[in-house]
């Protein structure tokens, strides 16, 4: 363990803003950035050290975290933000990372991290430019029905175009639905586990920050090729095709030949007419421009143009939304839904709203299921006929699940752990951990790397990726286990940096120790490694203070009952994996 | 040499990720910044609409220099000024003047002017930023008679994987 100086000036403070007293402060914490470098590391500790056992997701004394890394914003593709907070949605670690401006603004604002606190009475914005924190009163924009329009407002109110970042919550985050996202810089969210309603319950309608501090590298002429080598990697290689090419969207036709795309509730794996939702076809129809996070040059926001027709007299209007594979997935293929247009159309009203786009197609498949199944009527919807594929009736319920105008919708607005607890269907109320699920039906991997993970999220760990692995090659249960811990491990320090994922395989180990070397940190790969089971090891401590019991996870049977891209699952044989990961983690 | 100077050729194209910021400050600030450099990628209503590279149009005439009462801006071959930093007092002149926008000062109260060196244009992955052969004094030149093609600048992708797999 290194015991130098953190040798960035400015890298090493603490944002704090109260949002009770509307007051903030500057906190040097050269310590934990030593020891943890930065992001989930720093994060994870910074809970620890707020949480007050007991308190509630939604409590004011329940901070929310953010948090940026050593090489945010200093090399390309290190564009994200990690936010950690308590979920409401299922009460669990909330983790969540969203790209857009915000890192590289924290970076020239000089935070490395932000710890807000406390709840407004009245509904707030806080802005923050360089050493200046305010707090304006957002009632004026507090009840606006489309989160993308916070952003124009703010963008005439505050200075700092092109430079500024900023993020807000839409009606759902203020109206308390537990799965509400936070939009980062229009294409880009804190999207999943309910950030947005806890922003709505402090009454923090938005945050903006920009700033004009630089900063140096020690070792300047090092770090300038090594950026350029990096670069040359993101930019020059195949390594991120993907991602320059169709993006994430490439995987509908993928796992959809494979049998591994989650279908009318996961009722199937594949979906006829899946070539209209493919990210083929919305490249060729509807692309009109991609892109960046700031500091990153692949461009991998894809937005598309959906030209709407509002008379007859040849009067349109044009929608500019963003897509990819787990959109597609949520709201096409789980709902039956392969018009393009209508994915984009129902895309669009989650944006405005403010929702965690899976959470929502979840919740709304599963509702289409239990009307479909009689479990509930046109009673519970108040008149709508939820069938695979109505667009029409989707986008109403999308609507109603915001008002909340009953109990039905009340529920649903609260996810589908919840509203399965109540109305019934916890067969077929596809979550694990309390997380809806995201576009993968691939096997053992994908479930337990779900059930396991920290945040349950399918960014935990790519379990998936294991049985793509095991699709052509097969390997054992054991080693899928292996395969999981390690990558858990890896992307714990790739959170700390804070780089985004798509660039995990240029930001290898020997590389992050390079690109640090560069600006004056010196790690070895043992001390990564060992950082990486330290995280872990935190996050478990947080995890288990907020209730989690390995002993309290379900699997519905819905994933028992579909077969698989690599074949049917067995519960024995899911569980005694999880008992493996367990022994492996001593967890 | 033929004098040369940067051009803005494909806007469009621009997806706003300031590779090209950063290197301009990272190479002549010694910097980490997307202040200090020469080239603003704007925004005008966020990152929904396009976005708008600001450089300097190396003008023939340069009104920044005409501004200066010092003398510190001096002709440029190509077009443009070079900026004599001892003699700047940074009274701003040149910044009012400049209506593209192009000049800033920095934080000694500099003037902030793109030199035309050319790096910005090796970190644009989408050929936004390009360098163009000029009169040495500024003028364009009549350098290309063949048909427009659309994509002819755009760059391949990947050329080292595609020239290894030629070899």
């Amino acid at each position: 363990m290194t015991t130098e100086p953190y040798a960035i000036e400015g890298l090493k403070n603490v944002l704090y803003i109260d949002l009770t007293n509307q007051t903030y402060s500057i906190v040097e914490r050269q310590d934990l950035y030593e020891k943890y470098l930065g992001g989930i590391g720093v994060a994870t500790n910074l809970m620890l050290e707020e949480y007050v056992d007991g308190t509630g997701p939604l409590d004011p004394e329940m901070p929310v975290i953010l948090s940026t890394g050593p090489l945010s914003g200093v090399y390309p593709t290190c564009t994200k933000t990690v936010a950690l907070f308590r979920s409401p949605l299922n009460g669990e670690l909330g983790e969540s990372y969203a790209g857009g401006h915000l890192a590289m603004s924290m970076r020239h604002a000089g935070y490395e991290t932000i710890v807000i606190r406390g709840a407004s009475r009245y509904p707030v914005y806080v802005a923050i430019h360089d050493d200046r924190v305010t707090f304006r009163d957002a009632s004026s924009i507090w009840h606006l029905s489309s989160a993308i329009d916070v952003g124009q407002v703010l963008r005439r109110v505050e200075p700092g175009a092109g430079r500024r970042s900023i993020i807000r919550i839409g009606p759902a985050g203020e109206r308390g639905v537990t799965y509400s996202s936070v939009n980062v810089d229009t294409y880009r969210h804190f999207g999943r586990l309910g950030l947005g309603t806890v922003f709505g319950a402090k009454k923090l309608k938005a945050l903006l920050i920009t700033g004009n501090q630089e900063i140096k590298s020690p070792e300047h002429a090092e770090y300038r090729k090594m950026y350029k080598t990096l670069y040359e990697t993101i930019v020059k290689t195949g390594l991120m095709e993907k991602y320059h090419n169709l993006g994430t969207s490439e995987n509908i036709l993928v796992l959809n030949e494979l049998k591994g795309l989650p279908t009318k509730n996961l009722q199937a794996t594949s979906i006829e007419g899946v070539e209209q939702i493919s990210g083929e076809n919305f490249a060729e129809k509807y692309l009109i421009r991609r892109v960046s996070c700031a500091g990153c040059p692949i461009g991998c926001v894809h937005v598309a143009m959906l030209k709407r027709p509002f008379s007859k007299a040849h009067e349109y209007e044009t929608l500019n939304i963003s897509y990819d594979f787990e959109l597609i997935y949520a709201l096409g293929s789980n709902l039956g839904v392969t018009d393009p247009e209508a994915v984009l159309e129902l895309i669009d009203a989650c944006e405005k709203t403010g929702v965690d786009i899976i959470s929502m197609g979840v919740v709304l498949a599963w509702a289409t299921e239990m009307q479909q199944r009689e479990k509930i009527s046109t009673e519970e919807t108040m008149g709508l006929n939820l069938s695979w594929g109505d667009k029409a009736s989707y986008l109403r319920a999308i609507d109603l699940i915001v008002q909340a105008p009953n109990d039905f919708y009340s529920a649903l607005g609260k996810g589908v752990d919840y509203a399965s607890k109540k109305f019934g269907g916890e067969d077929f109320a596809i979550r694990l951990g309390g997380l809806e699920i995201p576009g993968y039906h691939t096997g053992l991997g994908n479930v337990l790397g779900l059930t396991v993970g920290a945040r349950h999220s399918h960014l935990d760990s790519a379990g998936y990726s294991a049985d793509l692995k095991s699709f052509n090659h097969p390997i054992s249960d054991e080693q899928i286990v292996d395969y999981i811990i390690d990558e858990e491990d890896r992307r714990s320090i790739l959170n700390c940096m804070v780089a985004c994922l798509f660039a995990r395989n240029v930001y290898t180990y020997e590389n992050i120790i390079e690109a640090l070397r560069c600006i004056g940190i010196e790690k070895t790969e043992e001390d990564l490694k060992e950082l990486g089971r330290d995280i872990f090891r935190k996050k478990y401590e947080l995890k288990k203070k907020f209730g989690f019991k390995f002993e309290d996870l379900r699997i519905p049977k819905r994933f028992f009952e579909i077969s698989s891209t690599t074949g049917k699952l067995e519960e024995e044989r899911v569980r005694r994996a999880i008992e493996l990961y367990r022994q492996k983690r001593g967890v | 040499m033929m004098a040369k100077r940067l051009k803005v050729a494909n806007p469009a194209r621009c997806i706003g990720c300031y590779s090209c910021m950063l290197a301009c400050a990272r190479t002549w600030y010694d910097t980490i910044s997307i202040k200090n450099s020469c080239i603003n990628i704007q925004t005008r209503g966020g990152i929904e609409t396009a976005y708008a590279p600001i450089v300097c149009h190396a003008c023939i005439d340069p009104p920044c220099m005409r501004a200066c009462p010092l003398g510190a801006l001096t002709k440029r071959e190509g077009g443009g000024v070079r900026v004599n930093k001892d003699t700047c007092d940074g009274c701003g002149n040149c910044v009012e003047a400049c209506i593209v926008g192009a000049i800033h000062l920095d934080a000694e109260k500099k003037s902030v002017i793109c030199r035309h060196c050319g790096v910005c244009t090796k970190f644009c992955p989408h050929d936004v930023l390009e360098m163009i052969e000029v009169e040495d004094s500024g003028e364009l030149k009549v350098m290309d008679t063949s048909p427009v093609s659309s994509t002819a600048s755009h760059k391949d992708l990947y050329e080292e994987t595609q020239s290894e797999a030629e070899k």
